[in-house]
């Protein structure tokens, strides 16, 4: 054998190198990857630019500002303005994140830093099979149970603590109180298993420190835990925002679908996604009515991206600040 | 935080501080638990005794009294349509999750499309199913308003972010150095991804995608739109086609008892299924030697 290896040319090219075809597949590949990956860029674009086309008529028609702030929902009158729709799903979130945030939050807090390391892994699991039932089931189970069940609570909640404001008066049924507390039940896994996820990136010397100075464990979370991963858990908490505004069908089924603005709230309301679910098939032949629908979806669309960009940006922020750049984690997102 | 001043001594004040708000952390862990443990007690009490032979062998009926039939059509309707859209859903995910880490880890390109993803899955589902009904159904593709295939679509959209999010994680955790050894002996680019990367990586790709499998079957909103429902199983794609979660929407908002009743024996049997796709799942990752 040679101490070299001679470079034999055959063809015009060293025997060392990869024939012409065999070469040809390496760009093919990468080429067919990036298509895949632009198809996804493009599928967003054109479904963007379809749904505003056929919003088109009910947007012109009403006008935008006048869609989203007009309180009057009438489609046989042809009017649609969607604000009854806007505030309901604001409120339903809000008393979603008012209820679910603070737990899930606990929940993280609990898991990460004070439970014993034999019981994690199965806290994990259970808070994770939250987000296992469908949302149909929560509805049906809403509708069954936590309706029948809570309505003399919510009763007699209403009549002693009339003085707080949105609070006395007759209890719906259905209403927004219960939408919000199933909102609060289905955010719940997504706000908790983030927040986990940022507050475990929290660096260890923090902790031993305060613990170091004598500090009590909750002395700990308050002073070290809960600040560090301040924006994160703000992050994890506009991602359930950004879940609680789009969830159609348990709000549907619960939430009564009265197109007004209630007063209080254990009265009856509407959100822009049921309102879609619910009225679509009389809307199949009217294009105006049908349009509207349309731009409910496109309201919504729009700000859940708005939501989802800017929760993203904050907990990606959280997670890069605190890591190694060599080590890669996990980050269990939407999976849940 | 005033970083300056010690802290006070360990008066008992502090103390029970410290214990009153454990306990309140650990309270809230317990109350997050309570809604799991209600859910899954009603379902199994009034879920179990709707089910029967009877109840999964015989389609819905649709009379308005009487007998009122089984869930046969939605079982298969929503098997069907989540196996189509898995088929959708799956190769196109763990191929941009593929680019984005075999050859989009810097560039502008490759950070625009990972930040659409990770936008994407926060979408609502019944977005999804708006976008494809103004396109296809409304358009009427494939000759029929309402089919089986683009409510796997639409399922397939929802699932995509979900897919591609996971592929990406677990692709990242092969090791540089399994690549770097295949290249150093000449392997293609594209043999090295196939052949190694993709086999090292397959238990944890598998995981997220019947992860993504079980969100979807559980989806209704998507499916209101594009496949509604029929009472009839079919097998052809191009029909109308039953679902469980749709069944049991329709179910529910009916005044019939009997209907209420095969909602709660369809909601366990959707719930069973979905559980049982996930301990799939998760056995499937035990595998996973990253």
């Amino acid at each position: 054998m040679a101490a070299t290896t001679p470079d034999v040319r055959r063809d015009g090219r060293s025997i060392l190198e990869r024939s012409p075809s065999a070469r040809r597949a390496d760009p093919l590949f990468r080429a067919t990857l990036i298509a895949l990956a632009a198809l996804i860029l493009a599928l967003i674009a054109f479904f963007f630019v379809y749904l505003i086309n056929k919003a088109q008529p009910a947007l012109s028609h009403q006008g935008v500002l006048s869609f989203l702030f007009t309180n009057d929902w009438n489609p046989s009158k042809q009017i649609f303005g969607a604000w009854p729709l806007v505030a309901g799903t604001l409120i339903s979130a809000a008393i979603a994140l008012v209820i679910g945030v603070p737990i899930a939050v606990a929940t993280a807090l609990f898991i990460t830093e004070l439970a014993p390391r034999k019981v994690r892994s199965p806290l994990i699991v259970l808070v994770e099979l939250l987000a296992a039932v469908p949302s149909v089931v929560y509805g049906l189970w809403g509708i069954f149970v936590l309706i029948p069940k809570l309505k003399p609570a919510e009763q007699w909640f209403a009549d002693s603590f009339d003085f707080l404001p949105f609070v006395g008066g007759h209890v719906a049924g259905p209403n927004y109180f219960i939408a919000g507390l199933i909102l609060a039940i289905m955010i719940l896994p997504i706000v908790s298993a983030i927040s986990r996820e940022v507050i475990s990136t929290v660096p260890p010397d923090l902790k031993e420190a305060s613990l170091a100075l004598g500090a009590t464990r909750w002395e700990m979370i308050r002073m070290a835990v809960l600040p560090y991963s301040r924006s994160g858990i703000t992050g994890a908490a506009m991602l359930g925002l950004g879940r609680a505004i789009g969830e159609t069908i348990a709000v549907t089924l619960v939430i009564g679908n009265s197109p007004t603005i209630g007063k209080q709230i254990f009265d009856q309301g509407y959100t822009l996604a049921a309102v879609i679910a619910n009225e679509f098939g009389e809307a199949a032949n009217d294009k105006l009515h049908a349009g509207a629908l349309f731009a409910a979806g496109l309201v919504l669309f729009v700000l859940t991206l708005l939501i989802n960009a800017a929760a993203r940006g904050l907990v990606r922020r959280a997670e890069r600040s605190s890591r190694p750049p060599t080590k890669v984690k996990a980050v269990p997102g939407a999976g849940a | 935080m005033s970083a300056t001043t010690a802290l006070a001594p360990l008066t008992g004040r502090r103390k029970a501080t410290d214990k009153a708000m454990r306990g309140l952390l650990a309270a809230a862990t317990l109350v997050a638990l309570v809604p799991l443990v209600l859910v899954i007690y009603y379902l199994l009490k009034k879920g179990l005794g709707a089910w029967s032979w009877d109840f999964f062998t015989t389609d819905p009926t649709g009379n308005f009294l009487g007998d009122q039939g089984g869930i046969k059509s939605a079982l298969l309707g929503t098997i069907e349509m989540v196996l189509l859209a898995s088929l959708i859903a799956i190769p196109i995910g763990w191929g941009v999750g593929l680019y984005l880490v075999e050859y989009g880890r810097k560039g502008r390109f490759a950070a625009t499309v990972r930040y659409f993803v990770d936008v994407m899955t926060g979408v609502p589902s019944i977005v999804f199913g708006l976008f494809i009904y103004v396109t296809l159904v409304l358009g009427g593709w494939g000759g029929s308003s309402f089919a089986g295939w683009k409510g796997s679509i639409a399922l397939a959209l929802l699932m995509l972010p979900v897919v591609t999010r996971s592929a990406e994680v677990v692709l990242l955790l092969v090791p540089d150095g399994l690549r770097e050894a295949a290249l150093a002996l000449g392997t293609p680019r594209w043999r090295v991804t196939m052949k190694v990367v993709l086999p090292t990586a397959l238990p944890g790709l598998i995981t997220g995608s019947l992860l993504a499998v079980a969100r979807a079957a559980g989806e209704t909103a998507p499916l209101l739109f594009t496949a509604t429902i029929v009472n009839a199983t079919t097998f052809n794609l191009g029909d109308r086609m039953n679902s469980l979660p749709v069944q049991i929407y329709t179910d529910v908002g009916s005044p019939n008892d009997q209907l209420v009743q095969r909602a709660w024996g369809a909601a366990l049997t959707l719930v069973c299924l979905i559980l049982l796709t996930t301990l799939v799942a998760r056995l499937a990752s035990r595998r996973s030697r990253l």
